[in-house]
């Protein structure tokens, strides 16, 4: 059989370009699925098993929780009052702005406390662990710490994972309160509330589980964090470009995660 | 007849192969009990891959890692932790714990590996800090605080801590100046004679492989092309060897520019 034209190969290869370029991101993004999962496990194995470095283990609850105090807390208050500023208005136009204590302190607690507490600490500690972690990767710190008999998933990894798990809920209880204070605060001063009585439509309308599924999403988003941040730092390849590009990539990774995993709880916790 | 000297680190049949053409290339080199060797070679050559594969930091495609003639791989966890509990390293750029002290940096092994109490292991690090001519005053500085030769030390006594029975020397005088340089090099003979250890170190600096090497080999292309002592280097007519020392850019070796 005679051999095709070289010229017949490239025109075969063009028009398969879009083909092949689909199937090569589809294989790198399961492959990507694959390592993150690796790793996550071998994170996870490391963070529940000892040894534990409980030096490091406090080092990170405090960089990771009592550092990120200001933050969640002055995202939470802002957040709170705009919501109720917005419930009222929305409210207004059926009659129902009384509503607005309540519905400002579900979605407080169900929603925007988690969410919002998870998002700045994407913003704030992914993005440090990813810097830290790749340039110790990009200095030979991690090989050093190999060479002296150390583990740096177990030195390294487990006691962010620990802390950002521990973390994140109490951060987000804190948000809770100070996004209800802050829609308090607005309903009572420009809305002209009763201070009792929004305080006591709030206290008597929200359930404990408002509150607990709020700490559980908390938790995992606190996982992802922290998963994303040890991950996109330790496979930082290429020196200062490598270790900003992995910084980028554990904010957006992270931000992303959060929010699908937001839903994904969301929808299972609404059939409970 | 003689009885053979098992040597204390084997590399056999080792290949190593990333994107491209293979970095090793089925490497046989060993080192006998108490011996430094160095090896050299040009940039990309794979000395520093070599290196990597014999502390476990990179896996080798094929081919065996053999430390006092038994095979690496075949250790159990317990036994290759209690085996490169004995390796020290010194890397080419220091690998210093930047969040940590100087002190904290040299005990790492002590503190964290072998649990010992930190005034214990502060103690230690002094010591072993005086014996690469650091006074107590930079304990408790950072790395940051310390200019390039400075850092050498410190990584050259947290690697020499846990009175190594190997260890490996990466561009130990890259980037320093030839009076810190000899000072380095002076200092690596020293420890290493009289730690007795088995030493492996990398380099371009021929000055440097010529103060620290009882033997010298020369990588080329994952293989290797020339070994013999040290005082060979500059008398032997393998044309690889030559070319190196000579600096030339035709011959054997292609200039990677």
């Amino acid at each position: 059989m005679a051999a095709r034209p070289d010229s017949e190969v490239a025109l075969a290869a063009r028009v398969l370009s879009p083909v092949t370029a689909i199937g090569e991101a589809t294989l790198e993004i399961a492959a990507s699925i694959g390592r993150v999962a690796l790793f996550a496990a071998k994170a996870t194995r490391a963070a529940l098993t000892p040894r534990w470095y409980f030096g490091q283990i406090g080092r990170q609850l405090s960089a990771i929780g009592f550092l990120s105090l200001p933050v969640v807390g002055m995202t939470a208050a802002f957040t709170g009052a705009a919501l109720a500023l917005n419930i009222w208005t929305g409210g207004s136009r059926f009659n129902a702005e009384e509503a607005m204590p309540q519905i400002v302190a579900i979605g407080i607690t169900r929603e925007l406390g988690p969410v919002m507490a998870a998002l700045m600490l994407a913003g704030r500690v992914s993005a440090a662990i990813a810097s830290e972690i790749g340039a110790m990767k990009a200095t030979e710190q991690i090989d050093a710490m190999v060479t002296l008999s150390t583990d740096p998933f177990r030195y390294l990894i487990a006691p962010r994972m620990l802390a950002a798990v521990i973390m994140l809920p109490l951060l987000t209880l804190l948000a809770d309160i100070i996004g209800i204070a802050g829609g308090w605060l607005v309903g009572v001063r420009v809305l002209d509330m009763s201070p009792a009585i929004y305080i006591q439509n709030t206290w008597d309308f929200l359930q404990d589980w408002d509150v607990e599924s709020g700490l559980i999403k908390a938790a995992v988003f606190g996982f992802i964090v922290a998963l994303m941040g040890c991950y996109n730092g330790y496979v930082a390849k290429g020196g200062a470009r490598g270790v900003g590009r992995a910084t980028t990539q554990a904010v957006v990774s992270s931000a992303i995660l959060i929010l699908a995993a937001d839903y994904l709880l969301t929808s299972l916790f609404t059939r409970i | 007849m003689a009885e053979q000297i098992i040597p204390k680190l084997e590399w056999r049949g080792v290949s190593k192969r990333f994107d491209g053409p293979p970095v090793l290339a089925d490497l046989d080199l060993a080192v006998a009990p108490g011996r430094s060797l160095v090896i050299i070679g040009g940039s990309g050559q794979g000395k520093s891959v070599t290196i990597k594969i014999a502390l476990g930091l990179i896996p080798a495609d094929s081919g065996q890692v053999l430390i006092d003639g038994v095979d690496v791989a075949s250790f159990s966890a317990a036994e290759r932790a209690q085996v490169f509990e004995r390796v020290g390293m010194l890397f080419q750029g220091g690998a210093l714990f930047d969040s940590l002290s100087v002190w904290e940096n040299v005990a790492f092994r002590l503190i964290n590996a072998e649990r010992m109490p930190r005034r214990e292991a502060r103690a230690r690090a002094l010591e072993v800090l005086g014996l690469v001519r650091l006074g107590a005053h930079v304990a408790d500085l950072y790395p940051s605080e310390l200019s390039g030769g400075m850092q050498k030390r410190v990584g050259l006594a947290r690697a020499i801590i846990g009175q190594p029975d190997i260890i490996f020397f990466d561009e130990p005088t890259t980037g320093l100046d030839p009076i810190t340089a000899s000072a380095i090099n002076a200092l690596i003979r020293d420890r290493v004679s009289s730690l007795g250890c088995t030493a492996v170190s990398i380099t371009h600096d021929l000055a440097s492989a010529r103060t620290i090497a009882d033997e010298i080999a020369m990588l080329h292309q994952g293989r290797i092309v020339w070994r013999g002592g040290a005082h060979e280097l500059d008398t032997t007519d393998n044309p690889y060897v030559r070319q190196f020392v000579d600096g030339r850019a035709n011959g054997p070796i292609n200039a990677d520019v």
